[in-house]
């Protein structure tokens, strides 16, 4: 996006709150906890068809009856009667610019970012219209028979699509979050693209307003036809702040035969959140999935991008970065799903972990029965920038094939006295060396990224470790 | 005044002392080359010089500019004018040549150079040192071959300019060619303002880049100094009859080593 494009959305006047446009104002007073009323709610808000909410009150009562996590990090004081379980908007950021904590106002200057943005990023403003540049591209997928909207649009529009896909990859039943998820669900993007369809420009790529679209419990489906390709961009790297303690998203990706999908996420949450979210792909056969994930910020991060090889010959791609500042866990990882023979399937996961920071892996390759020649490959590599910086490494491999290839590889490292030495021997200061050598230890991943949030994420990292390392 | 001057330095590890009373000096315009068997010592001046916060002076006086070195840290030292070549420089994975270069730049002359400008100016080095254009492109001594590595320290060497270059055994491991290409680098600098101090074991790339002076290092001391010649003569002769007719120097007291 150019700078006139930015100055014609600054000056747009039309107000468009993005993703709940489409919403009738209901005058209730939001109650927090979880119930069958709450859920019969947000059903009621949104005017849903019966099926979708008989489909949160079934996840409902899954989520009631699914014991809490005995694996993982500390989640114990998130208190889950305690929290908002719908909210419009502007409920669920903050009401003001003063609410907004000085940190993150501090970032959002240092990473350029324009005011009337910054307030609209905060969740202050809720108007920061983007048809400008929306509506030209979405003249252009529709072309195509791109469909791009909110999945509660598309729970209207395209109830055909949505009764035979949603909830198909991740099922209620599949985590005690996924249910909750299911039951409460608001949010999220809905994506189809049409057999043999290429999709040039990066869905999402073009604006951070995408931050906002990424609510609390968001729900995001994407469905791939035969042959088609898109890369789809969610999340921003400016810092979300919200003023509820959960996110808890669900994403779905369906790749058909012959398609590649790329989903890049680079996600910077406040540092008191509870971020536990569940994204999974089925790639049918020679099918490609490829998973782009950076995890900044929040206080617990739990998240393992999945790809399912359902298909002979399917392809999966995990790439995931994460940093965890002081006082930060980042549960971060990956799952490979062999279920068909001749599939491949590579992770890469980076973290950084400063001062008390604790960021890790926890992986999954699995092989089942019948699944012959599958390779895969795991890489983790844990960067630690000071004494009490942490890192844990959990591989779980479960090989039913005698003829997989299955190789895992796991490094800790620390910022060695002698890079730095050298760098600052060239006039490089101690702080800018550091991050000179972080950002080369995930460039790797960025490499990947939409360039600038490839940028971003080294500025932010950069930042991170001023504040932590000093 | 000088543009190097080092008074009876000690300096070592916590545990051990490694030098044991050098002293130096050196004036802009000159070229030194400092000699000596493995293990002597050269490489620690040279870091100590630096600034390696590996090594710890214990004494004695290292002055550049006018300015005491242990006051300052190694980026401040390097913003001075000084630069060191090293022997055994590190992988950076992840950072390329080309940016870490810019981002030396930019910091040691606090100027905004345009990317384009830049670009233009790493070319013609690169040209000049006669390396392929990708050589920048390639990670920061990721896999290099000896002889790369040196190289990557004289394409630094060529664009930061310094006024006072330390060269640890700049000659290692390079080809005839390349050891050609090195030196005529090197003597492309020399000039009034700028002094360059040179570690090397042989002969050969002094026969390219004539020294005013030769120092002998033994044991963490300078034990010998003369001109281009004793070079020469070491090529010949070896450390033995040094290390013999220097043997009666005396030794560093007990309180000195302790320091
Ligand atoms: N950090 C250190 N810890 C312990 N010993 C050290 C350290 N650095 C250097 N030394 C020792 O100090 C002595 C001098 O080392 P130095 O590298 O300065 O030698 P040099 O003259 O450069 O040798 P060469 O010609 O082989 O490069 C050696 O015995 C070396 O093992
Ligand atoms: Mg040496």
């Amino acid at each position: 996006m150019d700078e006139r494009e930015i100055e014609a959305l600054k000056k747009s006047k039309e107000g468009y709150e993005y993703g709940f446009a489409d919403e009738a104002e209901y005058g209730v007073t939001p109650v927090k906890g979880l119930s069958e009323e709450v859920v019969n709610q947000i059903a009621d808000i949104k005017g849903e068809p019966a099926w979708m909410r008989e489909f949160r009150l079934k996840a409902l009562k899954i989520f009631q009856r699914k014991p809490e996590l005995t694996w993982g990090p500390d989640i114990s004081p998130l208190n889950l009667d305690d929290i908002y379980y719908y909210l419009k908007p502007k409920g669920y950021y903050a009401h003001s610019w003063d609410e907004v904590p000085e940190r993150i106002k501090r970032t959002f200057q240092r990473l350029g970012i324009p005011e009337a943005e910054q307030k609209f990023l905060a969740g202050v403003e809720a108007q920061y219209d983007s048809e400008a540049v929306y509506g030209r591209l979405k003249n252009q997928w529709e072309e195509q028979g791109v469909i791009f909207e909110t999945t509660d649009q598309a729970v209207k529009q395209h109830p055909e699509l949505l009764r035979d896909y949603f909830a198909t990859v991740v099922k209620p039943d599949d985590n005690r979050f996924a249910a909750l998820n299911s039951a409460v669900w608001s949010g999220g993007s809905f994506v189809y693209i049409p057999p043999g369809v290429t999709v040039e420009i990066p869905l999402q790529a073009y604006f951070r307003i995408n931050a906002r679209s990424m609510g609390q419990f968001e729900r995001t489906l994407i469905i791939a036809d035969e042959g088609s390709f898109v890369h789809y961009v969610e999340g921003c790297t400016a810092p979300v702040y919200s003023v509820e303690s959960l996110h808890s998203g669900v994403i779905e990706v369906i790749v058909k035969r012959g398609a590649r999908v790329r989903y890049s996420t680079v996600q910077n949450w406040s540092s008191d959140i509870y971020n536990l979210v569940t994204q999974r792909a089925i790639a049918h056969e020679d099918a490609t999935m490829e998973w782009v994930d950076g995890n900044l910020g929040s206080k617990v991060t739990m998240k393992y991008p999945a790809v399912v090889m359902k298909g002979r010959g399917a392809r999966g791609e995990i790439l995931s970065i994460s940093f965890a500042g002081s006082g930060q866990h980042q549960d971060a990882g990956a799952k490979l799903i062999h279920l068909a023979p001749d599939t491949t399937g590579r992770i890469t996961s980076k973290s950084i972990s400063v001062a008390d920071g604790r960021a890790g892996y926890r992986g999954l390759v699995q092989v089942l029965p019948g699944a012959t020649g599958c390779k895969a490959h795991v890489e983790c590599d844990a960067l630690l920038m000071n004494r009490e910086s942490r890192t844990d490494t959990y591989p779980y491999i479960d090989v039913h094939e005698p003829d997989a290839e299955v190789a895992h590889e796991a490094r800790v490292s620390r910022v060695s006295e002698e890079q730095l030495f050298y760098l600052m021997s060239r006039g490089i200061s101690r702080t800018e060396a550091v991050s000179l050598v972080v950002s080369g230890f995930i460039q790797p991943i960025t490499k990947e990224l939409p360039l600038e949030y490839a940028v971003e994420l080294n500025r932010l990292i950069q930042m991170e470790m001023e504040e932590s390392v000093g | 005044m000088p543009m190097l001057e080092i008074d009876n330095l000690y300096a070592g590890t916590e545990e051990v002392t490694i030098l044991h009373g050098v002293s130096l000096t050196l004036d802009a315009g000159e070229v030194h080359a400092l000699m000596g068997p493995n293990a002597s010592g050269k490489s620690t001046l040279a870091k100590a010089l630096a600034g390696d916060p590996g090594i710890i002076v214990k004494s004695g006086k290292m002055r550049f500019m006018g300015k005491d070195l242990s006051a300052l840290n190694p980026d401040e030292r390097a913003r001075l004018g000084l630069f060191l070549s090293f022997q055994y420089p590190p992988e950076v994975p992840g950072v390329t040549i080309a940016s870490f270069i810019r981002t030396a730049l930019h910091e040691l002359t606090g100027e905004e150079t345009s990317v384009l400008s830049y670009y233009a100016e790493l070319k013609e080095k690169l040209k000049q040192l006669e390396l392929p254009e990708d050589f920048a492109n390639r990670e920061l001594h990721v896999g290099f071959s000896g002889g790369e590595k040196k190289r990557s320290e004289t394409l630094q060497l060529a664009v930061f300019q310094p006024k006072l270059a330390i060269l640890d055994e700049p000659d290692s491991g390079l080809d005839i060619d390349a050891l050609r290409i090195v030196a005529e680098s090197v003597n492309a600098m020399r000039s009034p303002e700028r002094a360059f101090l040179i570690i090397t074991h042989y002969q050969r790339i002094l026969n390219y880049i004539a020294p005013d002076r030769v120092h002998v290092m033994v044991d963490g001391r300078i034990v010998h100094s003369g001109g281009a010649e004793l070079a020469k003569e070491l090529e010949e002769r070896g450390y033995d009859w040094i290390k013999q007719e220097f043997a009666g120097m005396a030794l560093p007291s007990e309180e000195q080593d302790t320091r």
